[in-house]
């Protein structure tokens, strides 16, 4: 579904609601939920991507230097956190 | 040209089957239930014998049913499934995802009261409990039309313009368990009327899709509202089918159906079984020279709006049976129907419900007689009650 969800109308829906294309959870941005998010020092993280592994939802990408940071699904669970080996990850509240 | 006249005498259980088995399903998923239990031990029967091609999944209870059929539909197959009361209660989470999923499952309901107290007879406080699952609901009064229905579901179901669950409801006992003369049908005939299943969508490998996505706020209104005029919109080709039916057996159905109705100043009304019972009173009626006449709504979801009016154009007393009760509301689930249908009207009829037959109470033909004149007297004198429950001692 191209269209933005909140202006498909009921004659747009597919018959019981299947969904033709896959891939249609990327355009859910999950984290809109967040109310904190991860915030990496990277003059203590050493690449290791453990960050990476233990993300249960995709929410952290790697950058071109091979450093880590969130992207639009982190949902600020904070595992991160908990499970860096370095201790480089901290949550910090969302202000807006 | 109508042909196989022929009638044969058998349960009408085994005639639903023996629908089944003309239909070629190719899925079952069914746990046995009281009054239920004969239609789907004959199918697993002709399963086993290898006299129907299909895969009988015993599961250990009707939650595992639906869930089983809802998983063989989505593949592609011809599904069907029966219950009663309580199973048909325990089914209730997975009623409502078929048929926002639309996959085109056909089930049967053996109507029988919801305990308690525990009660294995007829009413259909079963299907009342469901009214709002967003199926196709037909009702049927004989061993006949619960075949014939039986078959002409499945087209129903999976036609293209409606992709939709549906159910054939038949009196517990009073259908399910008593041998009546049946004109069935031949292989051939049905193979020609009943073309093998086309999904609209299927779990296909080769063209992934996804089904029973959840939907956000933004959406689920919208959803909701497709599955509404889906639902509406399939009466066009319901009656269709039933028409298409009726030129290839003779035997037509309506929507509503009446009996007696010309000139009729009262009208009763119910749906199933019961109107067999209520045809017998309205020739005594009418031998008595009261002008009465017998409506009976068959098809109960989508519900026939224009035909019920149509139906009840020049009545001044309706009588409404209901076969359960909205434990402390105001009406049966028929009677809130036919006075939500008629209210709009300018000059519409005085309407009185009644709820008759619970947990398999047997009703005569002198009931309806009784019922009549009660209405007649409530009305003379303004109804001293929402509704009455007839026969009710104390």
């Amino acid at each position: 579904m191209s269209k933005a969800w909140d202006q498909v109308t009921w004659q747009e829906i597919e018959i019981g609601g299947v969904l033709t294309e896959p891939g249609s959870a990327r355009a859910y941005n999950t984290g809109d939920w967040r109310s904190s998010r991860p915030v990496w020092d990277k003059t203590r993280c050493i690449k290791c991507g453990v960050c990476w592994t233990v993300c249960p939802e995709a929410g952290i990408s790697e950058d071109a230097d091979g450093y880590f940071d969130i992207n639009t699904y982190c949902k600020g669970c904070g595992i991160c956190v908990k499970e860096c080996v370095t201790g480089c990850i901290k949550m910090v509240v969302e202000e807006s | 040209m109508i042909a196989h006249k022929k009638r044969v005498g058998m349960e009408v259980s085994i005639a639903v089957s023996h629908a089944v088995q003309l239909a070629r399903a190719e899925a079952i998923a069914a746990y046995p239930i009281t009054p239920q239990t004969h239609i789907v031990e004959h199918l697993s029967s002709l399963v086993a014998n290898g006299d129907l091609e299909a895969e009988f999944i015993p599961v250990e209870s009707e939650h595992s049913a639906l869930s089983a059929c809802i998983g063989c539909s989505a593949a592609g197959a011809r599904t069907y499934t029966a219950t009663s009361s309580q199973g048909l209660a325990l089914m209730n989470e997975i009623l409502f995802i078929t048929s926002a999923m639309r996959l085109p499952i056909v089930m049967t309901v053996a109507n029988r009261a919801l305990s308690g107290p525990l009660s294995i007879w007829n009413d259909h406080s079963d299907i009342m409990a469901a009214r709002d699952i967003g199926w196709i609901q037909i009702f049927t009064e004989n061993g006949q039309e619960a075949f014939d229905h039986s078959v002409m579901a499945f087209k129903i179901a999976e036609d293209h313009r409606v992709v939709m669950p549906t159910i054939v409801n038949l009196d517990g006992f009073i259908l399910t368990h008593v041998v009546e003369a049946h004109e069935l049908m031949d292989q051939e005939t049905v193979d020609r009327f009943l073309p093998e299943l086309k999904p609209y969508h299927k779990l296909d490998i080769h063209q992934p899709v996804t089904m029973g996505a959840f939907a956000m706020p933004e959406l689920f209104t919208e959803c909701k509202m497709a599955h509404q005029e889906a639902l509406t919109n399939s009466y066009g080709p319901i009656l269709e089918i039933w028409q298409e039916w009726g030129e290839l057996t003779g035997r037509h159905y309506k929507p509503v159906e009446t009996y007696r109705t010309e000139g009729a100043k009262i009208i009763i009304m119910m749906m199933g079984s019961l109107a067999e019972v209520a045809e017998a009173a309205v020739d005594a009626m009418r031998d008595q020279g009261i002008p009465v006449g017998l409506v009976k709504i068959r098809l109960w979801r989508p519900f026939p709006f224009a035909d019920l009016r149509a139906a009840l154009a020049g009545a001044e007393l309706v009588v409404v049976c209901d076969r359960a009760l909205s434990l402390g509301g105001a009406a049966g689930p028929v009677l809130a129907e036919v006075r939500s249908a008629m209210y709009p009207l300018a000059v519409k009829p005085q309407i009185l419900g009644y709820t008759v037959g619970l947990g398999g109470r047997d009703v005569q033909p002198e009931a309806f007689e009784e019922l009549v004149r009660h209405a007649q007297a409530e009305v003379k004198q303004g109804p001293s009650q929402e509704f009455y429950i007839y026969g009710v001692r104390g």
